[in-house]
């Protein structure tokens, strides 16, 4: 707790229309003895060793900084680790935001007190920093798996690789030559998977278990155990993170039925040809690589439509079900003919390297179409498709596939729209159909994740199975802290980008083994040092914060109690919002010192007189950053709200919103990301959870007898300041007509 | 003997770079030319395929530099002599003056007083702007900066006194000791005078696609509302016209990436501000690799967007500042001239060293593109290794990330 702090007032960014002595005064009186300095500069950025003078001269242990956003000069208040430092969003939160001169002093004086009481009830977290164990785990022996493995180990880090089959290598095994993995992006290469191969066996850093898979996976990055299921016998290992690169399996050819895909002799999918020219010369003369699936994907929508009709028979919901009670957990199979449509750019690049393959194999005695109706090559392989357009023996055009059909001794593809001018019909001796890539994560739980939360991946429905991010800025976001995945496990990718994404995922695994080491958040709280610290003797094992945190960092014993899991945390307080007890807090943030907030507000009994008063809690990652611009771009907002920066909306604890109403406060507004499945929240859940929470404070407050209308949470991306004023005002307006708040005064 | 990077570049890659190779304990600089960091990535309104703000990404990664020491920065900087080998190299940067205090100076009103006006290539070419400006609201770090030369003599005596600005600021050089390098100079839009028969940039209301970009943002020089140019009217009929120098040996000779998901997002734009525009997209092929065909789908819904494959060949200026453009539909074989209000040009990427030189060898193709350089421990990061998109380019900046880590591991 900061019992010493120094409080300064920086004139350059808040002078003008707000008389700073007069705080200072104010601040003197009021918090005495916890406020031994308090001074009033010119231009404070300037006077930075005088605040270091002071703090040695007055034993401070914390110092407040009342002037611009801390989203500005924040390296220049930084007084090492034993003073902790608070910044009052001054000039943007209070001198340009209140364009109201008569309430400006009021205005400021409640953000300064606010600013003393958080910074009072804020103490420095100790150290949840253990020694870790620097291992990986990777999970897949495929090409992304092996070159995980590689690079952990050339990173220095000891590896466990676990392959589920008899041998490493994986569908990498079927493209000894593949497409172009490096500049100039041309031409055709030999992968390196021998090298490769040998290099991990060379590799006394990298212990290899084949045929093998996870049977569990317990603990937290830093010190999770693992137990690996071989042929035969489980064996533990510890690890400190993993790399998930299980890759795919080729989609059932249930889907491409309709494109004679099981059905007519002679059609197949480039995964199975391409294992087929592995193992010789195939007979093929004429071949067409039909990528257009529209014929599939009609088939499809006509048998779902059906399906709607009828709905699916019992015995597969009895059978989920029964493993359901069995296991408490089900799989759902996320297998679908969309893996399909995504694989459209492996598919095309898969398609000319065949064709070019089977030509050389041929040598030139064969005639190879490839049908698309958008070769989608992506980026740099332009110039391998440039290569390829001008093979001889390749002829490619965009058309539509309308009919394969078997006639006499082979088969005729009907192509219409072609850019010949013309529809025709190909006769053909093998069709090629582009292969699905269905993740393995679509069709298992292959962590065997021991938590709380069930074996798997939360919400992979999401990505039709893939275990990839919902963000576009941070692709290794797995939600389940220490493990990262990579490959076609994330996406369908050619094995270029595979080789690159082992890499990032190597890089998140070892920094996450360090990050526990240091005690410290990985993303997107890098650096913090606070964590969750639970009051076990008041819990009374509800089970809310376990359900609800959305890293599923928390597990419990069998009655309940939560088992904290530091390094899997991501210091969101989504727990800490949950508890109806309120027995979890972090040393730095926490229920009583965001209450002592609210409650240092003064609240002025006559409403008519002296307006409503109104709290907003607003999610610091895109709200607060919001209001800061509002501000910037001077667009003023009502003088009766105050502001109290939360970590995110999943921590807002109803009792704050009690603590609100038994205050005075006529109207509480939460301002966070945006959810639902293009969610923006960074804690993934936070907002959304805030939302269905919202439903029991209003009960809460129903009971009390104050209108649920009171209270209302908004959704504000981080670029929509200009609906700032109006979003803020227009809810101070629908306030002031509700009248004030049947407990002020009270 | 050095454990520190180097990161040339503050956009996506080159910010990706730096903090996760510091917050695995290594000391990061980054050297950036403009006055901000953020990049390209500052300049788009939304990503797709969420439409979500980029600023919400990039304030995301300032708090993480924010609170990681370990993470040094310069702007309006130039790496200028690079000397020494791999696991010890001396880089030589050169900053230049910002003019300004080294804290928070709130210069709004003054810059407003100021009566010189300079291009703003921020808002590429679309607005001008006052010598002392911050780019953006979102501008990181937050603080003004200030171009001398842009001044006129009032405003100079105007400045003179001030005491948070100093005109007389000179250029420093600073000395950097670091083991690895981390490329990550970027991309920039193909330069469309050189597309002479679209118009060479000189046909009113044909715009880049990085021009729509800017007008879509809500900070932008229309406020968010794409509209002509010349007459600030919402149009009622627009044409995208596709590899706009890509995929032509003449200009780009490879596919842009972005740009088919570009023109998609910029169609979503344009339907929620206008429902009843009509949309034609000319297209070589839609490229929407992986989930992203879920986007195409969404647009391919709009009953307003037509997509005709087909390349145009040229663009003219018609009447009423409309834009004709010569198409030939690939499908139909139909030579087709249509008129539209307005005209993107969705124009590739070509990466910054094509026509920018760093003080030190590295392969580069062709086209410029990094090709090479790992065994000096210099790492390509984002586009200047390939066109990418900015998933693909925090991808690959990580993957930068881990690969300077080994080669400065220990050292």
């Amino acid at each position: 707790m900061a019992s010493r702090i120094g409080v300064y007032f920086d004139q350059q960014n808040i002078g003008g229309g707000l008389d700073c002595e007069a705080l200072a005064a104010m601040v003197k009186t009021k918090w005495g003895v916890l406020t031994p300095v308090v001074k009033v500069y010119p231009v404070l950025a300037e006077a930075v060793a005088d605040i270091q003078a002071d703090i040695t001269a007055n034993e401070l242990n914390g110092v407040l900084i009342c002037g611009p956003t801390p989203r500005l000069d924040w390296e220049i208040y930084q007084f090492g680790a034993a003073v902790q430092v608070e910044r009052v969003n001054m000039q943007e939160h209070v001198v340009h935001a209140c364009a109201d001169l008569e309430q400006l002093p009021k205005v400021a004086a409640d953000y300064v007190n606010m600013g003393v009481v958080k910074l009072q009830k804020s103490e420095i977290p100790d150290s949840a920093a253990f020694e870790t164990v620097k291992r990986v785990l990777v999970v897949g022996g495929g090409w992304t798996g092996l070159t995980a493995a590689l690079e952990a180990s050339k990173t220095g880090y000891e590896v466990v690789l676990v392959e589920k089959t008899a041998a490493l290598g994986g569908k990498a095994l079927n493209m000894p030559r593949t497409s172009p993995l490096q500049a100039p992006w041309r031409d055709m290469t030999n992968s390196g998977l021998e090298a490769k191969l040998a290099e991990v066996s060379a590799d006394s850093n990298i212990t290899v278990y084949t045929e093998a898979s996870i049977a569990k996976m317990e603990g937290q990055p830093g010190d999770f155990t693992c137990t690996i299921a071989t042929s035969g016998r489980a064996v533990e290992v510890k690890v400190g993170s993993a790399v998930l690169a299980t890759g795919w399996t080729p989609l059932d050819n249930k889907y491409l039925e309709s494109m004679g895909l099981g059905k007519l002799q002679g059609v197949t999918h480039m995964a199975a040809f391409a294992k087929t020219m592995l193992g010789g010369t195939v007979p093929a003369k004429r071949v067409a690589f039909v990528l257009d699936t529209t014929m599939a994907e009609e088939m499809a929508a006509a048998l779902a439509a059906s399906a709607e009709a009828a709905p699916a028979e019992a015995p597969a919901g009895e059978k989920a079900k029964e493993e359901l009670e069995e296991t408490g957990f089900v799989k759902q199979d996320l297998e679908s003919l969309r893996h399909l449509r995504y694989s459209n750019a492996v598919n095309s690049v898969a398609a000319m390297r065949l064709a070019n393959l089977l030509c050389e194999q041929k040598e030139d005695a064969v005639q190879v179409f490839i049908l698309y109706k958008d070769m989608t090559i992506p980026g740099i392989l332009e110039r391998f498709y440039k290569e390829m357009q001008n093979r001889l023996g390749i002829m490619m055009t965009k058309c539509d596939v309308t009919d394969i059909r078997e006639e006499n001794d082979h088969l005729v593809v009907e192509c219409k729209n072609t850019l010949l001018g013309m529809d025709f019909d190909l006769d053909v001796d093998t069709v090629v159909l582009p292969t699905g890539i269905v993740p393995t994560t679509a069709k298992e739980a292959v962590m065997q994740f021991s938590y709380r939360q069930g074996p798997d991946f939360p919400d992979l429905d999401l990505f039709d199975g893939f275990s990839d991010s919902n963000y576009i800025c941070f692709p290794y976001e797995t939600r389940r802290t220490g493990v990262y995945a990579a490959g076609c496990v994330r996406q369908p990718m050619t094995m270029d980008q595979c080789a690159e994404d082992a890499c990032g995922a190597v890089l998140k695994a070892v920094q996450c083994i360090e990050a526990a080491d240091h005690g410290v958040a990985v993303h997107p709280r890098s650096g913090d040092t606070s964590y969750p610290v639970f009051n076990f003797v008041r819990c009374t094992q509800c089970k809310r914060c376990t359900e609800e945190c959305p890293f599923g960092a928390l597990d419990d014993d069998e009655k309940g109690t939560p088992k904290p899991n530091p390094a899997r945390c991501r210091r969101c307080g989504t727990c800490f919002g949950a508890c109806p007890e309120r027995v979890i807090s972090f040393a730095n943030y926490n229920i009583d010192q965001i209450g002592s907030m609210i409650r240092e507000v003064e609240v002025p009994k006559d409403f008519r007189v002296f307006g409503p008063r109104i709290l907003i809690l607003a999610c610091e990652n895109d709200a607060y950053p919001a209001l800061d611009m509002a501000a910037m771009r001077n667009k003023p907002w009502s003088p009766y709200v105050r502001i109290i920066p939360v970590r995110c909306l999943g921590s807002i604890n109803a009792i704050w919103v009690s603590d609100a109403m038994s205050k005075g406060y006529d109207g509480v507004m939460l301002m966070g990301c945006k959810y639902g499945d293009d969610y923006q929240c960074h804690f993934i859940k936070g907002s959304e959870i805030c939302n269905r929470r919202k439903e029991n404070i209003a009960e809460t407050l129903n009971r009390l007898g104050v209108e649920p209308e009171r209270v209302e949470q908004f959704e504000l991306a981080i670029d929509e300041y200009d609906k700032v004023p109006a979003m803020i005002d227009g809810f101070v307006e629908h306030i002031t007509r509700m009248g004030p708040n049947p407990f002020k005064g009270m | 003997m050095s454990n520190s990077i180097l990161v040339v570049g503050g956009g996506f890659s080159g910010l990706t770079a730096a903090i996760e190779a510091a917050e695995l304990g290594h000391d990061v600089y980054i050297v950036e030319k403009t006055p901000y960091l953020g990049g390209r990535v500052a300049q788009l309104s939304k990503y797709f395929p969420k439409l979500c703000p980029p600023s919400c990404g990039l304030e995301i990664q300032f708090q993480r530099i924010r609170k990681n020491p370990r993470i040094k920065f310069f702007t309006q900087a130039q790496l200028v002599a690079l000397t020494g080998k791999k696991g010890n190299y001396t880089a030589t940067v050169s900053v230049a003056p910002r003019y300004v205090a080294a804290h928070n100076v709130d210069f709004t009103l003054l810059a407003s007083s100021l009566e010189g006006e300079k291009n703003n290539d921020f808002e590429l070419g679309l607005a001008k702007e006052k010598p002392l400006y911050k780019s953006m609201p979102f501008a990181f770090p937050g603080r003004f900066v200030l171009a001398p030369e842009a001044l006129s003599a009032a405003d100079k005596a105007k400045l003179a006194g001030n005491k948070f600005i100093n005109l007389a600021e000179e250029a420093k050089t600073v000395e950097l000791n670091i083991g690895a390098i981390v490329v990550a100079t970027g991309w920039q839009p193909y330069d469309v005078t050189k597309l002479t028969n679209l118009g060479a940039g000189s046909v009113k209301n044909c715009v880049s696609n990085m021009q729509v970009e800017r007008m879509a943002s809500p900070f932008g020089p229309t406020g968010g509302a794409i509209v002509r140019p010349t007459d600030k009217r919402t149009p009622a009929n627009i044409a995208f016209v596709q590899c706009a120098g890509s995929r032509d040996q003449n200009h780009l000779d490879y596919c842009s990436y972005i740009c088919c998901m570009a023109t998609l997002k910029q169609c979503l734009y344009l339907a929620e501000q206008n429902s009843d525009i009509q949309i034609t997209v000319y297209y070589i092929d839609l490229r929407t690799p992986g989930r992203y065909v879920k986007v195409l789908d969404k647009v391919k819904a709009l009953p307003n967007v037509h997509f005709v494959k087909g390349k145009v060949a040229n663009a003219v200026q018609a009447e009423g500042d409309t834009v004709s453009l010569q198409v030939e539909d690939a499908v139909r074989g139909e030579k087709l001239t249509v008129t539209y209000d307005m005209v993107v040009l969705a124009t590739g990427m070509q990466p910054s060293l094509a026509t920018e030189k760093l003080p030190f060898a590295l392969p580069l193709d062709e086209d410029g593109f990094v090709a090479g350089g790992e065994e000096a421990g210099i790492f390509a990061a984002g586009c200047a290794r390939m066109p990418l998109d900015v998933m693909r380019s925090a991808q690959s900046g990580t993957a930068a990330a881990l690969k300077a880590v080994q080669t400065v591991k220990g050292r």
